[in-house]
C-alpha cells in the first residue's frame, strides 16, 4: 500500500479514526505522517502509537469518542472487546491496532510474527517481492534503451503477475 | 468409521506401555481462521451452522486424519462429551458447545481438529511420553492439508489472526504432561514454577486453565506466540522439559536417600489400599495412583512395572466409570465402581514381590 499523501513512499502508518461516528482509515508514510501531525484526539503522539513508548496513556486517557469506534467489518466496539477479550472478526486487528500495540508487547515476544506462514499466502508475499523488483529492473533497462532486455523483464513480469493471479484466486496451493 | 469405536478403544496417547519416569504426553495445538469470517463467539448460528457444514465436508477425507470421526456436538450425549474432555480431545469450552460446533478425530486419538470453539479450527496432536517434534509434524500436516481447501485469516506482520490476541502469531500452544511428586514432596515446585513464568512458560495442573495440580500432574506449556518461531519454540520447551525432568529424578534420589522409608511407605500403602478398598473417591484415587506410579518408577514395587498407571487415571475418571458400566451413576457408586476397576487391575499385573533390602 502507498502512503495516501505523497503517493510514493509505502505507507507504514494506518490510522483509524471515528468522526461523527464515521470510520475512517488514514494510511501514510512515516515522513508524511510525522510532518502533518495527526488531528488526533488526546495528546498522543505519532511516536506513542508508533512505539508505544507510553503504552498506557493509549489505553486510559483517549477521550469518549473512541470508545463508540467500532470494526467496519463485524461492527465489534472498543468495549465488546474489553468485556470479551476476544476480536470478532480477523479485520478488528487493524481496526484496534492502536490499542493492541501495547497489549501485544506486554503478552509477546515483540509485535511481528516470525513462524510459520500459509503455502498460498506465501507465494502472493514472495510474488509481490519479485514483481517490485522486476519492475525496477525494466524501468532501468527503457530508460538506458537496452530493449531486447527489458521485453525478456516484461515477459517475466507477465508470468509473475499470472501466477499471482493464480495464488490468490487460491487455484495454486 | 464412527465415534462410538473411539470411545470405546483406549486412547493411544497414553502408550501401550508406559515408559517409567516423570514424561506422561506431549500436545500441540494450533488456532487457525477462516480469512473474511467472523470469529465463532462473535457470529451468529446460522454462520457457525454454515461453517460447521463447509468444514465436516472435507476435514474426515484428509490423509492425516483418516480414518476419522467428524460429529457435531449437538449430535453427542452429555456423558460422551464428559469423556472427550477426559480425553483431552475437546477443552472444557467446547463441552457446552451445541449446534454449529463439533470435532475430528483419526481413530488412534493422535490427531483431531475442532471446529468452532473460540477459534475456527483448533488443532491438534497428541503423543505418548517427551515427543513434541512428533506432534508437530502431525499438526503441522494437517494445518497444510487444511490450507490446501481454505485461505486462513493471516497478516504478514501479526500470523494467523486468531479471536484472542494471547493467541496470534503462531497460534501454537505446545505443552508436556509431567508427574513430579518428587518435587512437590520436596517442595520444590514453587521456584520452577515462578521461574517458567519469566521465560514465557506457564505451568498448570491436570486439566490446562485454571486447574490444580491433583495426582501431582503438571502441564508446561508455552504463552507466547507472536516474536518466536515454532520450531525455536518446541525445542525451547523440550530443552526446559528435560532439565525439569533432570530436577525430578535427582528429588527422586534425594527422597530414596534420606526418606527411604516414608516413600516405601507411601508407595506400599497406596499398593494396600488401592487393592483392597471398595470405596474410592476420585481426588483420592489420583494420589493412590501417584504414590503407587512413583513407587514402580523407583522399584520398590517390583512385578507391577507392567501396569499401567496412567491408563488407570484416565479410566477411573467419572465419564468414563459411567461408559464402562453403561449406565449413569451416582457419585456412590462411582466410588464403588473405580475401586473395583482398580482393584482388578492390581489383582491382574500381580502382588508385588519384595526386594531385598540393602
Amino acid at each position: 500500500m502507498v502512503c495516501e499523501q505523497c503517493g510514493k513512499k509505502p505507507a507504514t502508518v494506518h490510522l483509524t479514526q471515528v468522526i461523527d461516528g464515521e470510520v475512517k482509515k488514514l494510511h501514510l508514510c512515516e515522513s508524511c505522517a510525522a510532518s502533518t501531525g495527526f488531528d488526533l484526539p488526546g495528546n498522543l503522539s505519532v511516536t506513542d502509537i508508533l512505539l508505544g513508548i507510553d503504552g498506557d496513556s493509549a489505553l486510559t486517557t483517549k477521550p469518549v469518542a473512541s470508545l463508540q469506534r467500532s470494526c467496519p467489518t463485524c461492527h465489534m466496539r472498543r468495549s465488546d472487546f474489553k468485556k470479551a477479550g476476544q476480536f470478532g472478526c480477523p479485520d478488528c486487528y487493524e481496526t484496534f491496532r492502536e490499542e493492541l500495540n501495547p497489549l501485544l508487547r506486554a503478552m509477546h515476544h515483540g509485535d511481528r510474527h516470525v513462524g510459520k506462514i500459509p503455502t498460498r499466502q506465501g507465494v502472493a508475499v514472495r510474488t509481490n517481492a519479485e514483481l517490485a523488483e522486476l519492475e525496477g529492473r525494466l524501468k532501468e533497462a527503457i530508460a538506458s534503451e537496452r530493449f531486447e532486455e527489458a521485453a525478456r523483464i516484461r515477459d517475466t513480469i507477465r508470468a509473475c503477475r499470472a501466477r499471482l493471479g493464480k495464488a490468490e484466486s487460491g487455484e495454486e496451493a | 468409521m464412527n465415534l462410538e469405536t473411539i470411545l470405546q478403544g483406549r486412547s493411544s496417547w497414553v502408550g501401550s506401555a508406559r515408559d517409567p519416569g516423570p514424561l506422561v504426553s506431549s500436545r500441540i495445538r494450533l488456532a487457525r481462521n477462516l480469512n473474511g469470517r467472523f470469529f465463532p463467539s462473535w457470529a451468529e448460528d446460522a454462520e457457525r451452522s454454515r461453517i460447521w457444514k463447509e468444514l465436516s465436508e472435507f476435514l474426515p477425507g484428509l490423509d492425516v486424519l483418516h480414518p476419522a470421526a467428524a460429529v457435531e456436538m449437538s449430535e453427542l450425549a452429555d456423558i460422551d462429551k464428559e469423556i472427550l474432555f477426559e480425553r483431552h480431545l475437546i477443552s472444557r469450552d467446547h463441552l457446552s458447545k451445541g449446534e454449529g460446533s463439533g470435532f475430528v478425530v483419526r481413530e488412534d486419538e493422535q490427531v483431531s481438529a475442532l471446529v468452532n470453539e473460540e477459534d475456527h479450527f483448533r488443532l491438534q496432536a497428541m503423543l505418548p511420553g517427551l515427543n513434541l517434534s512428533g506432534a508437530w509434524e502431525l499438526v503441522d500436516a494437517l494445518d497444510n492439508q487444511i490450507e490446501e481447501r481454505v485461505t486462513y485469516a493471516f497478516s504478514p506482520r501479526l500470523g494467523y489472526l486468531t479471536a484472542c490476541p494471547s493467541n496470534v502469531g503462531t497460534g501454537m500452544r505446545a505443552s508436556v504432561m509431567l508427574h513430579l511428586p518428587g518435587l512437590v514432596l520436596l517442595n520444590e515446585m514453587g521456584p520452577i514454577i515462578k521461574g517458567m513464568g519469566k521465560i514465557g512458560l506457564a505451568v498448570r495442573g491436570l486439566k490446562g486453565e485454571g486447574t490444580e495440580a491433583n495426582g501431582h500432574l503438571f502441564q508446561i506449556s508455552n504463552q507466547i506466540t507472536l516474536g518466536q518461531n515454532e520450531a525455536d519454540m518446541v525445542s525451547t520447551l523440550e530443552q526446559i522439559v528435560l532439565e525439569v525432568v533432570e530436577h525430578e529424578t535427582n528429588a527422586r534420589e534425594r527422597l530414596m536417600q534420606d526418606q527411604e522409608m516414608l516413600v516405601r511407605d507411601q508407595a506400599g500403602r497406596a499398593f494396600g489400599i488401592l487393592s483392597s478398598a471398595h470405596l474410592m473417591q476420585s481426588k483420592e484415587a489420583l494420589d493412590l495412583l501417584s504414590n503407587l506410579r512413583l513407587g514402580i518408577d523407583l522399584g520398590i514395587l517390583p512385578g507391577l512395572e507392567g501396569l499401567n498407571v496412567d491408563e488407570l487415571l484416565l479410566l477411573t475418571q467419572p465419564a468414563h466409570l459411567q461408559k464402562i458400566e453403561g449406565k449413569p451413576l451416582k457419585p456412590k457408586q462411582r466410588d464403588s465402581a473405580r475401586a473395583t476397576l482398580i482393584r482388578d487391575a492390581l489383582a491382574r499385573a500381580g502382588k508385588p514381590g519384595r526386594k531385598p533390602r540393602t
